[in-house]
């Protein structure tokens, strides 16, 4: 360990205009430490570093002092910041599938970076690029240098862009939410590859995250930050340990917790699905056979008994959605569907649009999921005006009352608009809107997954009240066994449309039969 | 009542608004635009061979809404009273008065008592000279402003009824409705437009009613495009998904949910219509395919220019009555398109917001 800090600012701010984003952080990183920015969406996480390294629009100013390597950087020219980011700092951003440029090569996009901080070129330059990929223990690597980066999965562009960030030898890397993006299995072995490398190359890893659980396990100090502010920050251990800020505690016990009310013993059933299979034509290339249809999900037979939730887990692009919007006739599908006393898969038109006030769903992204165009009000009550013509305006107002007291909203947020609420707020707008046609069914697509920890343990509270209250039935779709436990009756798991097994929830956590779900499990390092 | 107003606006609509205000070009010429409508839409009261009120005997006319026969002002034929007869007028302003409009010319006025050779250079009494036959250039150009804006309205709104009908049934439905449509279009929309509207208009007689229905024919095309692209991606919006699920009829989640993601488009797209059929009109007028003769046309008047070199003012007259009105059409055009644009930034004032936070949250699906 070196005297003077690889990386450090001291007082630094940033602000837009008026706002402040950053106030007054200190932070440093050593040759070879992790060091992780922890905090909920919006808390300055991204913007501190990135305005520290000013990568931030026109319109911000950033106060403070900065340095790297011991050299101010509020005094790099122009040249020298180019040769700093991308060559002594390398960068890996969250989003994988928009990082890479989708119209050159794998190998043509390492080359090129080779080209640009260290002038190799040729054979030279393609020589070293396999060399990384064989750094970021990818397979095939030959085929690799010439594909494009559609043909590669998340967690193999995550990895290119770890070779890309590491190609030039950086002293440090810094990681924005590197694994947020990627199903669960996958993330461990992109943070275990970080780690090595860490240890390998003797680099500084400034890690940014929102979840705990993995900065606790990669993190040699931690700072927490919350709406801008430095809240608390020392070495990882004391920190989880004994937290000192009543912030980093609830952040700590926010994990989701408890267990769903027990079933009472003689519930009837309220939705099977027998031989119940979902696919999807290909289309037919001119003069040659069209190829057989894609399977989303293979024939399975489903039962959900009333007051019940039933967890579907599996990573993405297993067919939980596919499922669950095919079973309230959202997709076209095959095999029978009973609901209640109905065959679901006959109905039609508009017999089956009536069914579908008992049949309501919840989706994940509560920025996508309600108009922007329309009020509060208007959203939740649509669905109840259309079904129930008859209700004057003052009951539909009363009955749009009820259900935000239901979500625990306040009954006057009603006439303002969806972009005035934060995204666990929306969720239960959402929500409200799926209540007040008082469904029997309701099923929830990932209704967690884009919120922080401590909104979405808010929200698994209220989901488990609102079943109570109104013996409602769920269908509950999430890629976190940590929230499915919370909530889940039984659970089953999709890979790829199959399902690998289906239980109990506590019995098949405990002993899981296949090996697909044992890693599922131990990804989500379940307490 | 203003407050209240402005709660029912949605906060998008009121965000628009406001950056179209900003936007001063657009604002103006949109105010200068409407100002020009207004003012061409009381063209009769400008521009008239009729008086708009007079007094004769102690009884009073409105000349300017009633015909009156000429026996009635002691002249000797039942036709309409021709007011600008040196005998009739002579009769009227012994027995009473006559109130002119500023311009004693209507469109269609021959102006026979009119100095030297028509057509006769801007001057007091025909404030942008003559045509060719005499007539007053300044009300051709009023009354031809007023047939072109309402010509092109009336084409605007009938190609956005199709548009949106046609481009949206594709979308919505998809699938072999849109195959078909789409195909469809395409050879409809090879077919060169301008030497079919010259076919037909010499087939019929050409009357505006013909005129406005062979233009609709094809100036709808342009649109489905993008009411089409509009209908296909809000269809996958998880807004509409969840409307669906609620068991809304098509009809209803097209109306609340998917025609306002396509109106933005669409409302981007109208300025450029209407420019299109103000050309298109004016370029059938020119070649003489177009309006009926004698009907205060803007493409008439070009046409005089053209013919008429040694009488500057007429191509003068044509060429920035035409430059002025489509300009200003265009700066409405950029104004609501940067209005309409979400990743249009509202200058400093209110929400200063990193744009980082911006592009986390997605705002709205964009349109």
């Amino acid at each position: 360990m070196s005297e003077t800090p690889l990386f450090e600012l001291r007082r630094f701010s940033v602000h837009f205009g008026e706002a402040q984003a950053v106030s007054e952080l200190d932070l440093h990183v050593d040759h070879g430490e992790t060091v992780a920015i922890v905090g909920e969406s919006g808390s300055g996480k991204s913007v501190s570093v990135l305005g520290a390294l000013g990568l931030l629009p026109p319109g911000s100013q950033v106060t403070g002092t900065r340095t790297f390597a011991g050299r101010d950087l509020d005094r790099l020219s122009r040249r020298e910041w180019n040769e700093l980011r991308g060559g002594s700092i390398g960068f890996v951003f969250q989003e994988p599938m928009t990082s890479l440029n989708p119209l050159h090569t794998i190998g043509k996009q390492l080359r090129e970076t080779l080209r640009l901080h260290q002038g190799l070129r040729g054979n030279v330059a393609t020589r070293r690029a396999r060399e990384l990929l064989t750094q970021v223990e990818l397979p095939r690597v030959d085929e690799l240098m010439a594909a494009w980066p559609h043909q590669l999965s998340g967690g193999q562009r995550q990895r290119v862009m770890i070779a890309m960030a590491i190609a030039n030898e950086p002293q440090l890397l810094i990681a924005d939410e590197p694994t947020t993006a990627l199903d669960v299995t996958v993330q461990r072995q992109v943070l275990a590859l970080l780690d090595e490398l860490r240890q390998r190359l003797g680099m500084g890893l400034l890690l940014i995250s929102h979840d705990l659980n993995l900065v606790r396990r990669h993190a040699d100090r931690v700072v927490v930050m919350q709406q801008g502010e430095q809240v608390e920050s020392g070495p990882a251990q004391t920190l989880f340990e004994t937290p000192q800020a009543a912030y980093t505690r609830q952040l700590i016990d926010a994990v989701p917790s408890g267990r769903p009310r027990p079933l009472p013993p003689q519930s009837e059933l309220l939705l099977s699905a027998s031989d119940f299979s979902v696919t999807f034509k290909r289309a037919k290339p001119l003069l040659r056979p069209r190829p057989p249809a894609f399977v989303a999900v293979e024939p399975l037979s489903l039962e959900l008994r009333r007051g019940e939730t039933l967890g579907v887990v599996g990573e993405s692009g297993s067919g939980k959605s596919t499922l669950a919007s095919a079973l309230i006739r959202l997709l076209p599908s095959s095999g029978e569907i009973h609901f209640a006393d109905q065959r679901l898969d006959q109905l039609g038109g508009e017999a089956l649009r009536r069914q579908r006030r008992a049949l309501q769903i919840v989706f994940q992204d509560p920025y996508g999921s309600l108009s922007p165009r329309l009020s509060v009000a208007d959203i939740i009550s649509e669905g109840l005006r259309f079904h129930h013509p008859e209700l004057a305006p003052p009951e539909v107002a009363g009955r749009v009352a009820e259900a935000l007291h239901d979500v625990d909203l306040p009954a006057d947020c009603g006439h303002r608009y969806p972009h005035e609420f934060s995204g666990g707020q929306r969720q239960r707008i959402a929500i409200a809107r799926a209540l007040i046609l008082k469904p029997r069914l309701l099923i929830l697509d990932e209704p967690t997954s884009a919120l922080d920890r401590t909104v979405q343990k808010q929200l698994i509270e209220l989901l488990r009240d609102v079943q109570a209250k109104h013996d409602l039935t769920y269908l509950f779709i999430s890629h976190d066994l940590a929230v499915v436990r919370a909530m889940a009756h039984r659970i089953l798991v999709l890979k790829d449309g199959k399902v690998m097994e289906q239980g109990d929830c506590e019995t098949l956590l405990r002993s899981p039969q296949t090996t697909y779900t044992r890693a599922l499990i131990e990804a989500s390092s379940l307490t | 009542m203003t407050p209240n107003r402005r709660q029912r606006l949605s906060p998008i609509t009121r965000r628009r608004l406001q950056v179209f205000r900003r936007h001063r070009r657009a604002y103006w010429s949109l105010w200068l635009f409407g100002l020009l409508f207004a003012f061409s839409l009381a063209a009769e009261l400008v521009a008239n061979d009729k008086p708009i009120v007079m007094e004769y005997q102690g009884e009073w006319y409105i000349p300017m809404l009633v015909d009156y026969p000429e026996t009635e002002f002691g002249g000797f034929l039942p036709t309409t009273a021709d007011y600008r007869d040196p005998f009739v007028h002579e009769q009227i302003e012994r027995h009473g008065w006559m109130l002119w409009p500023p311009v004693p010319f209507s469109y269609q006025t021959l102006d026979r008592d009119v100095q030297g050779p028509v057509p006769s250079p801007p001057g007091a009494r025909h404030w942008l000279g003559t045509d060719d036959q005499g007539r007053d250039v300044f009300a051709r150009v009023l009354y031809g402003f007023r047939l072109s804006v309402t010509f092109a309205l009336a084409l605007t709104v009938g190609s956005i009824l199709l548009g949106v009908l046609i481009g949206g049934a594709q979308g919505y439905y998809g699938g072999k409705i849109d195959l078909f449509g789409q195909r469809l279009i395409e050879i409809w929309s090879g077919l060169p437009v301008l030497f079919l509207l010259i076919i037909l208009a010499s087939l019929v007689e050409p009357n505006i009613w013909w005129l406005l229905g062979i233009m609709l024919l094809f100036s709808w095309l342009g649109l489905v495009d993008i009411v089409r692209a509009e209908f296909l991606r809000a269809r996958n919006l998880e807004y509409v998904k969840a409307a669906r699920a609620m068991g809304l009829p098509s009809r209803l989640i097209m109306r609340r949910h998917v025609l306002p993601n396509a109106m933005v488009a669409t409302l981007t797209f109208i300025p450029f219509l209407f420019t299109g059929a103000i050309t298109t009109l004016t370029a059938l007028d020119f070649l003489g395919f177009g309006l009926p003769p004698g009907s205060p046309s803007l493409g008439e008047l070009v046409a005089q220019g053209k013919n008429n070199l040694q009488a500057p003012w007429l191509g003068i007259t044509a060429f920035l009555s035409l430059s002025v009105m489509l300009s200003l059409l265009v700066f409405i055009g950029e104004g609501l398109r940067d209005a309409f644009d979400p990743r249009h930034i509202v200058t400093s004032t209110t929400t200063a917001r990193p744009p980082l936070a911006a592009t986390t949250h997605a705002q709205e699906s964009q349109p």
